[in-house]
């Protein structure tokens, strides 16, 4: 009988560790199904983050190392350093990448380091059991903003594709979502030219996804998907922030 | 040569190509002279956002498996002890050079001994060790940059060269050891791309299950025995009729060893015990000098923290006695000559 939809080659046999609903399991096959067409997979190395997506080193079939939590940028740059042939990924969510690792972020973006980030915008941290995160919206009710994130107090939401796009070293900066057929789509072919763009040595690639996270939301599935397109998306809209053809190498 | 510079050459000597620095005193030279040596011969000088940042890189570098380096200071060092423990946790090998100052906090600029705990007990959290070597000489920070690329290579582990701004600063002539045709030891772990020939490999430091945990982590103390038992590492100075022994390394042991001498002038009879490795403690060259003398003097720019480990490896067999200065100040000979006067006076 001929196969007409697989596990791509690029995700191992280890099940998910994710909740019912979340958005990391669409984003995982994406990346690997990337890996797959561009026949990356014997060379990539993913760096797992500290966050709900800790263990994808389990997941994806190529090599991983686990940063500590912010770090992974910072872990990347010295992966691609030694290995510059390599394809060097990062995996991070949102309190990983805009809260305790924004200078590792945001400086090995600056350098144009030659690496693609995928970041899990879902306005939460996740895997601690639903804090507030610097991406969570104003008045978002989390365990640690229980009356709703007050702007006085916690400050505001950190867009992160707008402020990496003002970055000389960065090549594309682009905000997607995976709430439906249609933007499944758009995110897939962003992660494939974030890594096409690593591969022409083009620079500093991120595909920002904006996520759910019905658990630590409180809500269903549907419900969450509902949320992010209401809530979500006015805030951070989707869209392409930074493509730069000439691209920005600093090194070869 | 400079002593920093003679650490950043002895380096590159021992085939390492990737280096992660940030700016710090009194440390300077040695990035500086990786920052022009590295681009000629097709190495990494990158200077990072932070400390932090930093030492991640050499975690990175370190997990594709080649040789990392990274410099600082004591202030420095207290942020990477994150990486460094991440370092230890994933079996990582590296080297992280400490050119201390005083402390606490910003400290000061000058010389100084007081992160000797830091670098022996807690690097970082967790139950680990790093090896740590201790240069008295500009010469001896060279041979030791090269041994502790092979150890932490050999034992999968991250290996510090404690010296101090004095060393630092001071300049010797050295002999570096022209780059062996050694052959590096395979690193079959590295994440340097699977190609598809084998199955993939991970770099981590997450057990979730405290069994697993528990078990790695005795696995690693097995190795540690093993360093304990075969890397201890001390210079012995006149003790073949020493009736008293000072024990001190790095900067204060060159001051010692001159307060030595002139006790020897003096008629007493006192030689010098120098730890060369700090992790693994030279136990044994301790219990050899207590087994001999009447009585042990520390010498430490610090208030007290080697003569902890002295006091454990002598088990109250002999009195051990203290002379430190801190904060960036060095003793003088004439200062220890003193000490040990009183040493030898008091124990007759």
């Amino acid at each position: 009988m001929a196969v007409v939809f697989d596990k791509p080659h690029a995700l191992t046999d280890a099940p998910f560790h994710y909740c019912p609903g979340c958005t990391h399991g669409i984003v995982h096959r994406l990346v690997a199904e990337v890996m797959d067409e561009l026949d990356i997979e014997g060379k990539a190395v993913g760096v797992a983050p500290v966050g709900c997506a800790v263990m994808n080193y389990d997941y994806f079939g190529c090599d991983m190392v686990e940063a500590p939590h912010g770090r992974a940028p910072a872990v990347a740059t010295g992966l691609k350093r030694a290995c510059p042939d390599n394809v060097i990924f990062t995996y991070q969510g949102d309190g990983d990448l805009a809260a305790i690792g924004t200078a590792e972020t945001v400086h090995a973006a600056t350098r144009g380091e030659n690496i693609t980030v995928i970041f899990i915008n879902n306005a939460i941290y996740g895997m601690t059991g639903g804090q507030m995160a610097p991406t969570s919206l104003p008045n978002q009710v989390t365990q640690t903003t229980p009356y709703g994130r007050d702007v006085d107090i916690a400050g505001y939401p950190i867009r992160v594709c707008e402020l990496l796009s003002t970055l000389d070293g960065v090549a594309l900066a682009q905000r997607v979502t995976v709430d439906c057929v249609k933007n499944v789509v758009i995110a897939k072919k962003a992660i494939k030219k974030a890594f096409e763009n690593q591969i022409a040595k083009k620079g500093f690639s991120i595909v920002e996804v904006v996520s759910t996270c019905p658990t630590n939301w409180g809500m269903t599935p549907v419900e969450a998907l509902q949320w992010l397109r209401d809530n979500m998306l006015p805030y951070y809209p989707l869209g392409v922030y930074k493509d730069s053809e000439k691209g920005a190498r600093l090194h070869e | 040569m400079k002593g920093n510079e003679a650490l950043a050459e002895a380096a590159i000597q021992a085939g390492c190509r990737h280096f992660f620095g940030y700016p710090i005193t009194p440390q300077t030279e040695l990035a500086a002279y990786m920052s022009k040596k590295m681009p000629k011969i097709g190495g990494t000088y990158l200077q990072a956002e932070s400390e932090i940042a930093a030492i991640n890189m050499v975690l990175g570098a370190a997990s594709a498996g080649v040789r990392a380096m990274t410099s600082s200071s004591s202030p420095g060092i207290s942020l990477k002890s994150e990486g460094i423990s991440y370092l230890a946790g994933s079996d990582l090998p590296a080297v992280i050079i400490n050119v201390q100052r005083g402390g606490p906090g910003l400290g000061g600029i000058q010389p100084s001994q007081a992160d000797y705990w830091q670098a022996t007990k807690a690097t970082g959290h967790g139950d680990f060790q790093i090896l740590v070597f201790a240069p008295s000489t500009v010469q001896e920070m060279v041979d030791l940059v090269s041994d502790a690329f092979d150890l932490a290579d050999q034992y999968r582990m991250p290996a510090m060269i404690l010296a101090d701004g004095m060393l630092g600063q001071m300049m010797e002539p050295v002999e570096i050891r022209p780059a062996t045709d050694k052959k590096p030891l395979e690193k079959t772990w590295a994440t340097n791309g699977h190609q598809g020939k084998r199955v993939h490999n991970v770099v981590n430091s997450l057990y979730l299950k405290a069994q697993d945990l528990e078990r790695l982590v005795k696995e690693r103390y097995q190795r540690y025995e093993t360093i304990k038992q075969t890397q201890q590492r001390a210079e012995e100075y006149l003790m073949e009729d020493a009736e008293y022994a000072v024990v001190a390394y790095g900067a204060s042991s060159r001051v010692s060893r001159s307060a030595v001498n002139a006790a020897r002038e003096l008629g007493i009879k006192v030689g010098l015990v120098r730890p060369i490795s700090l992790w693994p403690f030279p136990v044994d060259a301790m219990q050899r000098a207590a087994d001999k003398v009447k009585g042990l003097l520390v010498v430490e720019m610090s208030m007290g923290q080697m003569v902890d480990d002295v006091r454990l490896a002598v088990n109250g067999k002999k009195p051990v006695e203290f002379y430190g200065r801190t904060g960036g100040m060095i003793p003088t000979p004439a200062e220890v000559l003193g000490a040990i006067q009183k040493l030898a006076g008091g124990a007759k």
